[in-house]
């Protein structure tokens, strides 16, 4: 899991971000990089601005600072549970048409990505109103690959899962990464996935953010402090 | 009481009809039925002065209608107040600044509408009518993406503000296309009321949206057809029968 990405070519770097509502700021210089090809985790307790920085590095939220994508970098966006009308007259295939129509990517492609994240032609039939939580977070997934993108971003893919599905979910990712070769930037709670699965951590919190590779993040007691026993329970 | 006749008096309604259907299934899948209905009123000010200086109130209602939408817009995007309540001030502020620039026949005209469409103003109306209808269509997948989630608009290459600015300038163009036949008050109905019934009896977009067309057509056809006949005000009657087809549309269950 832990190879070394010294010499690849970054996907993203951000230096110095920033971002305030008002008077109140909410990411205060945030610095870090992701490699192409790996996984970012980014961790902290509720209120410490992660769905903000993701937004950020999307261009909905205004910020201060760089925030520089490589040359053609195609993102796929997987947001927290969106709250959609039950009664809304749309099914999963006009959700991903409008995506394929938008990004001018082959017609074959929603059927591809329907596939990819195991979602049936009868399901993706049905009006998104009434797909449970887990085949709305599939279908998500799979509005987020039409276009083939080289990085995909997740804020918090599996809240309002089951556990089941929650392991599927998170098994689908790494799976997507491991074959398309995608740059990933996930936010999560679930430290055992994080360890799994990232290759580095961004920690946010009020006193500051820390970045560096999951291993010596980890291990660091400055974290373990700040994040508390799950940290410590992981080192052991 | 006037009624249109020849084949403007069909064509031009008709045109109107298809575009409130299509920019209203866009609207009630947004939430914004009652936004709609107030945005048409920003109308009102604008007619009322077009009739004091003696210009077409098409005209005035028109540009009245793009320099409210645009302002709904701004303040929208500058303050981040919700829509319903930026169109919510400035509905009240145009119907009371209306109220005091026109009165009486004028007044209950640019309101309710009147069915004389033979003017020079018709080919404008066709014009105006395709122009929605080519909007929805070329920017239907944006919309939709849209709706769901503006989050997800902007990593797919969706310029949002500009998206919101186009639909809003679209809408406004589609409330001054029924200005004459309709009038302020019900033009906001017919792109509302067919698509209401349509979301509830459509299962897909392009279901939807068909259905959403066709009870507008139906409705102003009909209207159209019956007002002669029944002696009574075509404008009202439309809505009327839009409505109808709306409450028996509540006994059918969504397949």
């Amino acid at each position: 899991m832990l190879t070394p990405f010294e010499n690849r070519p970054h996907a993203l770097d951000v230096i110095g971000v920033s971002v305030a509502f008002g008077e109140v700021c909410v990411i205060d210089n945030v610095s870090f990089h992701v490699d192409v090809g790996s996984t970012l985790a980014i961790v902290g307790r509720n209120g410490s601005g992660k769905t903000v920085l993701l937004k950020a590095l999307i261009g909905a939220v205004r910020a201060s600072g760089t925030v520089r994508w490589a040359p053609e970098t195609r993102i796929g966006y997987v947001p927290q549970k969106l709250d959609i009308q039950r009664d809304l007259p749309l099914t999963g295939r006009d959700f991903l048409d409008a995506k394929v129509d938008v990004t001018h990517a082959p017609a074959t492609d929603a059927q591809r990505v329907a596939g990819l994240v195991n979602l049936s032609q009868s399901i993706v039939d049905q009006p998104i109103g009434t797909l449970s939580g887990g085949q709305f977070q599939r279908l998500l997934l799979a509005f987020a690959l039409v276009g083939t993108p080289s990085v995909l971003l997740f804020d918090e893919p599996t809240a309002g899962v089951d556990e089941p599905e929650e392991k599927s979910v998170y098994a689908l990712i790494h799976q997507l990464q491991q074959n398309e070769g995608l740059s990933v930037l996930v936010i999560s709670h679930d430290m055992t996935q994080v360890q799994a699965s990232a290759d580095h951590i961004l920690f946010l919190s009020h006193h500051g953010s820390y970045f560096g590779k999951t291993a010596d993040m980890l291990s660091s007691e400055r974290l373990q402090e700040l994040h508390g026993p799950t940290v410590a329970h992981l080192r052991e | 009481m006037t009624y249109a006749t020849g084949p403007g008096a069909f064509l031009i309604p008709l045109g109107m009809a298809a575009a409130a259907g299509l920019m209203g299934s866009i609207a009630v899948m947004r939430r914004m039925a009652l936004a709609s209905d107030a945005l048409s009123h920003i109308a009102l000010p604008g007619i009322a002065i077009a009739l004091l200086v003696h210009v077409n109130p098409f005209l005035g209602g028109l540009i009245a209608l793009v320099l409210g939408t645009v302002l709904v817009w701004a303040i929208e995007y500058r303050s981040r107040i919700p829509t319903d309540v930026v169109v919510g001030v400035i509905f009240s502020a145009a119907l009371a600044l209306g109220s005091l620039l026109a009165s009486g026949d004028e007044l209950i005209e640019a309101l309710f509408g009147s069915p004389n469409t033979s003017d020079s103003f018709n080919l404008i109306g066709l014009g105006g009518a395709s122009l929605v209808i080519v909007f929805i269509v070329r920017y239907r997948s944006q919309l939709v993406i849209r709706l769901v989630s503006p989050d997800l608009a902007r990593p797919a290459g969706i310029n949002v503000p500009r998206l919101d600015l186009l639909y809003l300038l679209a809408f406004a163009l589609t409330i001054a296309l029924g200005l004459r036949y309709l009038g302020v008050l019900l033009m906001g109905s017919l792109i509302i009321i067919p698509a209401a019934t349509a979301m509830r009896l459509g299962t897909n977009l392009r279901t939807m949206q068909t259905i959403s067309v066709a009870i507008a057509m139906l409705a102003t056809l009909s209207g159209t057809l019956l007002a002669p006949v029944l002696r009574l005000a075509a404008g009202p009657l439309i809505i009327v029968i839009a409505a109808s087809i709306f409450f028996l549309s509540l006994a059918v269950r969504r397949a």
